[in-house]
């Protein structure tokens, strides 16, 4: 399978922050933003293909769990905590 | 407007990741796990082999020493009384710490009660064992040693892979309750001679109600169980095992071996900068347990000349306590504090900060500065402050009673 692209890899990240900052608590948002971020950071110079796509397919993978889970707190979540 | 959590000793909010996981088993996937004879036992069992593995693997242990518990204090009950029970014909002796959680000293006292002998080794002024004193307790009837790794209360770390090794050289099962270690500091239960080894999921993002027990196949350890019925669990721990407790317990396992070493980076500078802020504004501080051996997300501070229930009083919004959960209720100094040799003024004001995964910068920084704010405002208010301000030591006072 050919490696992704650097857009379609950079799209992948923007839709990942996108969905986090959906979160309605506070601790999980930020949470997720900077884990996103800082495992976008530390991989960025990744060269081996195979690397890139494992890396890629986990990070849709959690895409999934993130929208999930931010679709379960929007109907949980009631009040908010002194930062949010 | 709920407080700020700062408490995570106490228990730590699901990840997200985890409850994921768990859901097809809390919705669709309903079956017993211990059902042979059709599909809705088979995937639930799928399930639980998953997860036993993710367990094993965060503890480099085989699935097959996995037992699934309710908790930590059902684990820590299983190892102590299961295996001083199982070889109470020639072993009557059990060596455990002063500072252990509650549900281990419980344990032992009622063993007394039974007939064996507990010796409560005492820890030196940082919260380590001495390791010679610990040489020096080994009866010739010594079947059990139980020492935490991680404190709850003040975050040391015992030795260990040390202690392992006495065990194994005195040929004595050695139990570790890891409940405040696993997914946050490297265990492995063949490199330190672990022998039985608790494990809690809520101490670890995942739930609460399910926990586990490492029991070791070779050389083999056996114990009484202390739940009869259906034989599930290698016949240690009867009851049918629930999925999606379990399966949140190996998904929390396999999240925290992945995020061990980004969580303990995080959290030490977390820790780093709530210590050196605090220390450097406030004087009379003192940090209790050992500096070097210990978790950083633990911390538990003393503000000499403070009530710590007046200080986490006035902390209304943020979540602390002044140590373990189960003892929070009384007014009683901590047990853990008193072993350390902390003066009784300075046991009673102590506060326990916990830093997790999903603690923030932003909220250490609020905690800091609402905790040097209060400690100014009650010290200002204390006559005894007042009198050391004026150069008087409180220790040479004569306090008489009316």
């Amino acid at each position: 399978m050919a490696a992704s692209s650097r857009a379609q890899v950079l799209r992948l990240y923007r839709a990942l922050l996108r969905e986090s900052q959906r979160f309605g608590s506070y601790n999980y948002r930020t949470y997720a933003i900077r884990r996103i971020r800082d495992a976008f950071r530390e991989n960025k110079n990744i060269k081996d293909s195979e690397k890139i796509e494992e890396l890629v397919n986990k990070a849709k993978a959690n895409l999934e769990v993130i929208h999930r889970q931010v679709c379960l707190f929007l109907s949980f979540y009631l009040s908010c905590t002194l930062l949010s | 407007m709920r407080p700020l959590y700062m408490d995570v000793q106490a228990t730590t909010a699901l990840d997200p990741r985890v409850l994921d996981s768990m859901l097809p088993y809390l919705t669709v996937c309903y079956g017993n796990p211990h059902s042979r004879t059709h599909a809705y036992g088979w995937e639930s069992e799928a399930a639980l082999d998953k997860a036993r593995r993710q367990v094993a693997d965060l503890i480099g242990a085989d699935s097959r020493e996995i037992i699934f518990t309710s908790g930590a204090t059902e684990s820590n009950n299983m190892a102590i009384k299961g295996v001083a029970r199982f070889y109470k014909s020639r072993k009557k002796h059990i060596i455990t710490t002063q500072t252990e959680h509650k549900c281990v000293l419980d344990s032992c006292r009622s063993l007394e009660t039974e007939g064996f002998r507990v010796t409560y080794l005492p820890v030196k002024k940082n919260g380590l064992i001495d390791l010679k004193e610990l040489e020096g307790a080994f009866q010739p009837d010594t079947s059990l040693v139980s020492v935490m790794t991680v404190n709850n209360e003040i975050g040391v770390k015992q030795p260990i892979h040390d202690i392992g090794e006495i065990c194994r050289a005195h040929k004595v099962f050695f139990h570790t309750d890891a409940a405040q270690a696993i997914g946050k500091i490297p265990m492995d239960v063949n490199d330190m001679k672990i022998d039985l080894m608790s494990i809690s999921g809520h101490k670890i993002y995942g739930p609460k109600g399910v926990g586990a027990i490492y029991v070791r196949r070779r050389p083999r350890v056996r114990l009484e169980p202390l739940q009869s019925g259906g034989g599930q669990e290698r016949g240690l721990r009867s009851g049918t095992v629930p999925t999606p407790l379990a399966v949140g317990l190996g998904a929390a396992c396999e999240v925290a071996q992945q995020e061990m070493e980004y969580d303990h980076k995080r959290i030490s500078q977390l820790a780093e900068r709530l210590v050196t802020k605090i220390m450097s504004e406030v004087p009379d501080v003192v940090m209790n347990g050992d500096r070097e051996h210990r978790y950083p997300g633990c911390i538990n501070l003393s503000f000499a000349y403070v009530e710590g229930e007046s200080l986490l009083m006035a902390l209304k919004d943020v979540a602390l306590s002044s140590g373990s959960a189960c003892t929070s209720a009384s007014l009683e100094p901590s047990y853990v504090l008193r072993a350390i040799g902390t003066d009784e003024d300075l046991a009673h004001s102590s506060i326990r900060f916990g830093i997790g995964r999903f603690t923030t910068e932003e909220e250490v920084d609020y905690t800091v500065q609402k905790c040097i704010q209060h400690v100014k405002r009650l010290r200002e208010m204390s006559p005894l402050w007042e009198m050391v301000q004026d150069g008087i030591d409180l220790k040479s006072i004569k306090w008489t009673q009316h």
